[in-house]
């Protein structure tokens, strides 16, 4: 491989690694709290559909973020509400987000735009393109945030509280900081953060949103997010890993391996997938979860 | 007379019940004020609410001879009021200094207020003996240590009353001495100390005055100095209670139960029980003393089969048991039986009805049936338990989390004793359990050894080991560092071996 395909492929890997990173950032934020997030791929899917929808209608990308955003946000607020308020199973909270996104999206999708599902293809003004290295203002803006995610979590007082929330809620509560409010901090920038990367997929790395376009993303998110321990900067790395390996198949397509001849493009478009199972389970070693997520805070009975 | 806290009349339910009612206190400025009870009397709801993390139901509080409403604990910080809680309130993935920083941290960026808060913890350090080192993980310090932050969160916050939780529950004597010492130090310096506590021993060492609670109520209010153990014992639980346990002369007969140096390795490796030798005769109650936390859970453990032994021997009654085979059930047919120390966790089935509960470990016995289960035996096997053993309310058909701390361990005794072992091993037999209850469960372990059984007794309370045993060994760091008869030791002599500061010849 020559220099320049070296380079196609780190850049293809980084854009692949955006929208992971956006989601494991997210799940990261939650978890952090206390949160549970399986929810991950229903709010990028929400945000992958509102944003287009946004941009097909206003042709304008700004507007198509705005949109994603703010689907995101609304589900990942649900999701809280669920979890804080309602002292609600997380997990079922999270797995309907995903069933009422993936049913949703494709449902008003037809009706609004009446191409199976899709909306229309972007173009021009609507649909971000390259600033830098041939990288948009959105894979900027997501490995910024991975550095601003570990300069609060670990800097800051909002931090220090979101840690204390996802360890011992009981512990923050007595020394007079609402665990209700600090969760819901949590949940919101899960929430954005996830409209980050829902938009990313359909206003930026795609032209237009299809159904089902996240495949297992906000999962493999989950995945990483294990991997990198909960940690802000090894989440980045992790993700760019993975993106990595997205990559490479990519780029393995239609190759001919030395003495096994051309691999059947399913057996790369699965590498990732395999990859990730076992990097999990060979390399992660002893992974602690935040020790109060996925647990409801009930103060008073 | 200026008061520091007065509480006027409070109530506080929790659906139904009431874990508060009416409760009157004044609280001097400037004083160690104790409050004890049973468990249950409603001692900690009372302080949560005082804490602001409750709202009393009704009622009105007093801080400072005004009037205060408190809708968290923030507002109950801010009027001064600081609380060590009974189960710390510390995040053990963060640093002392991030804990004592949390809610208070001044400032949106952390590193302004962490430079000030390490130099005010150097000043309270050598104000009041209160040093820790700011940078040290919470999950790596010990439980004393821990105590001490949770001391200084309170007094980095400004706080002018400190209520304090049972605090002893998890020190040894020496560091509880210590402990004491520094809350007068604090009382001298104007501050005002509430403790509330289930020891009355304490009570009389540490406090200047002491309020009594029963069922939510508030019963009596003492001077320390013109009250005693005897008439704070009988208003805890409202009649005439025996603090003492009567004793015969023991009668020790064959040895029962020996086991030769046990050692125990937990799944890192690392020996929680360090050869440990020992031998119980029939007739004769051998207690072993220890700080929690010090390998006496694993010893019981296994001996009783639940825990695989890395080496060393068993012997019961003559008979060597295979070791590497043994489980609960073959040392129970062997005439080995055992009441764990946690009875949550091993010794019942919180959702099983109580007649079920009664029968575990026992349930292959043919008395309840071959097949399917006799349900009229199982139950009228507890029903029979419940006269005996006064257990309340008498209904084999309630789930057994219905029954209060000191019914469901009488649930598991009366399981483990009326199948008539040869050697009983008995975990922390009244951890949780109200004093009219230990009186009972005192007489019958009592009565078990005077038939002639061995008995082996773990328990983390001196005054319980010192009633009970014949001999006394004490545990550290998985190590047994001496024996001792009951009459020719104290509690200080016993706390230092606790600690593992070892014979110094007795």
């Amino acid at each position: 491989m020559d220099f320049d395909a070296i380079l196609i492929v780190a850049g293809s890997a980084v854009r692949l690694a955006t929208p992971l990173l956006c989601a494991c950032l997210a799940g990261l934020w939650s978890e952090r709290s206390g949160i549970v997030d399986i929810g991950l791929e229903g709010k990028m899917l929400a945000a992958a559909f509102a944003g287009a929808s946004a941009a097909t209608a206003t042709g304008s990308a700004m507007m198509g973020l705005g949109a994603g955003l703010g689907a995101s946000l609304a589900m990942g607020l649900l999701h809280g509400y669920a979890s804080i308020d309602r002292n609600g199973n997380q997990i079922v909270s999270g797995m309907a987000i995903n069933m009422i996104a993936a049913g949703l999206t494709a449902l008003v999708g037809a009706a609004w735009f009446g191409q199976g599902g899709r909306t229309p293809s972007l173009n021009g003004d609507a649909r971000f393109s390259p600033l830098l290295f041939g990288l948009d203002g959105l894979t900027l803006v997501t490995i910024l945030c991975a550095f601003f995610t570990w300069l609060f979590l670990y800097k800051s007082r909002f931090g220090l509280r979101l840690r204390a929330a996802g360890e011992n809620p009981a512990a923050l509560e007595t020394a007079g900081v609402s665990v209700r409010r600090i969760r819901y901090a949590g949940v919101a920038m899960c929430g954005l953060l996830c409209g980050l990367g829902g938009t990313y997929l359909s206003v930026s790395q795609a032209a237009g949103f299809l159904p089902q376009m996240t495949a297992g993303k906000g999962f493999i998110a989950l995945a990483a997010l294990v991997f990198a321990k909960w940690k802000p900067i090894p989440a980045l790395f992790t993700c760019l890993l993975f993106g990595a390996l997205d990559a490479i198949a990519i780029r393995m397509q239609g190759i001919s391996v030395p003495g096994i001849g051309a691999v059947p493009v399913q057996a790369i478009q699965a590498l990732p997938y395999v990859m990730t199972v076992i990097l999990l389970a060979g390399f992660v070693g002893r992974a602690i979860p935040p020790r109060a997520s996925g647990i409801p805070y009930v103060k008073e009975n | 007379m200026a008061f520091a806290i007065e509480l006027i009349d409070i109530h506080k339910r929790f659906g139904t019940v009431y874990a508060n009612r009416g409760v009157n206190l004044q609280i001097r400025k400037g004083s160690i004020h104790g409050i004890v009870g049973e468990n249950g009397a409603g001692k900690s709801t009372l302080m949560s609410i005082l804490y602001g993390y409750y709202a009393a139901t009704s009622g009105t509080i007093m801080v400072d001879g005004r009037e205060a409403h408190m809708r968290s604990s923030r507002d109950a910080i801010a009027l001064g009021i600081g609380m060590v809680h009974q189960h710390f309130m510390l995040v053990e993935s963060l640093t002392v200094l991030e804990n004592i920083l949390l809610g208070s941290e001044g400032g949106f960026w952390l590193k302004g207020g962490m430079e000030k808060l390490r130099a005010r913890l150097a000043d309270l350090g050598k104000t009041y003996g209160l040093e820790v080192d700011p940078d040290a993980c919470v999950a790596d310090i010990g439980v004393g240590q821990r105590q001490r932050v949770e001391i200084l969160k309170a007094l980095v916050r400004g706080a002018k009353v400190l209520i304090l939780d049972e605090p002893t529950a998890v020190l040894t004597p020496t560091e509880a001495d210590s402990l004491f010492d520094m809350l007068r130090v604090l009382r001298d310096e104007g501050k005002t100390i509430v403790l509330i506590t289930h020891k009355l021993r304490e009570i009389m060492h540490a406090t200047d005055h002491v309020s009594v609670m029963r069922r939510g109520e508030m019963v009596a209010h003492f001077e320390t100095a013109s009250t005693s153990v005897e008439q704070l014992a009988d208003a805890m639980v409202g009649r005439k209670v025996s603090l003492t346990v009567a004793r015969a002369p023991a009668h020790e007969g064959r040895v029962l139960l020996e086991a030769h140096d046990l050692v125990v390795r937990d799944a890192l490796g690392v020996a929680r029980v360090d050869h440990v030798s020992l031998t119980v005769r029939a007739g004769e109650i051998v207690g072993i003393a220890g700080v929690a936390g010090n390998g006496q859970s694993q010893l019981l453990e296994a001996i009783a089969g639940m825990q695989r032994l890395a080496s060393g021997r068993i012997v019961l009654d003559g008979q060597e048991i295979d070791t590497e085979t043994s489980n609960p059930r073959k040392m129970r047919e062997l005439g080995l039986m055992h009441v764990p120390e946690d009875r949550h966790r091993h010794g019942l089935v919180m959702s099983f009805e109580a007649c079920e509960s009664g029968i575990l470990g026992f349930q292959h016995d043919e008395e309840y049936g071959r097949t399917l289960l006799d349900r009229a035996a199982v139950e009228s096997g507890l029903a029979r338990d419940m006269e005996t053993y006064d257990i309340r309310p008498r209904d084999p058909r309630l789930t057994t989390h219905s029954f209060s701390g000191g019914n469901q361990q009488k649930i598991v005794l009366a399981r483990e004793i009326e199948r008539g072992p040869k050697v009983l091993l008995v975990g922390q037999p009244t951890r949780g359990v109200d004093i009219g209850a230990i009186e009972f469960i005192h007489k019958r372990i009592m009565a078990l050894r005077d038939a002639g059984k061995a008995i082996l007794l773990v328990s983390v309370e001196l005054d319980e080991i010192m009633a009970l045993s014949d001999r006394i060994l004490v545990m550290c760091d998985g190590r047994i560092t001496g024996e001792r008869r009951p009459d020719q030791t104290n509690s200080r002599d016993l706390g230092l071996l606790m600690a593992g500061i070892s014979d110094k010849a007795a």
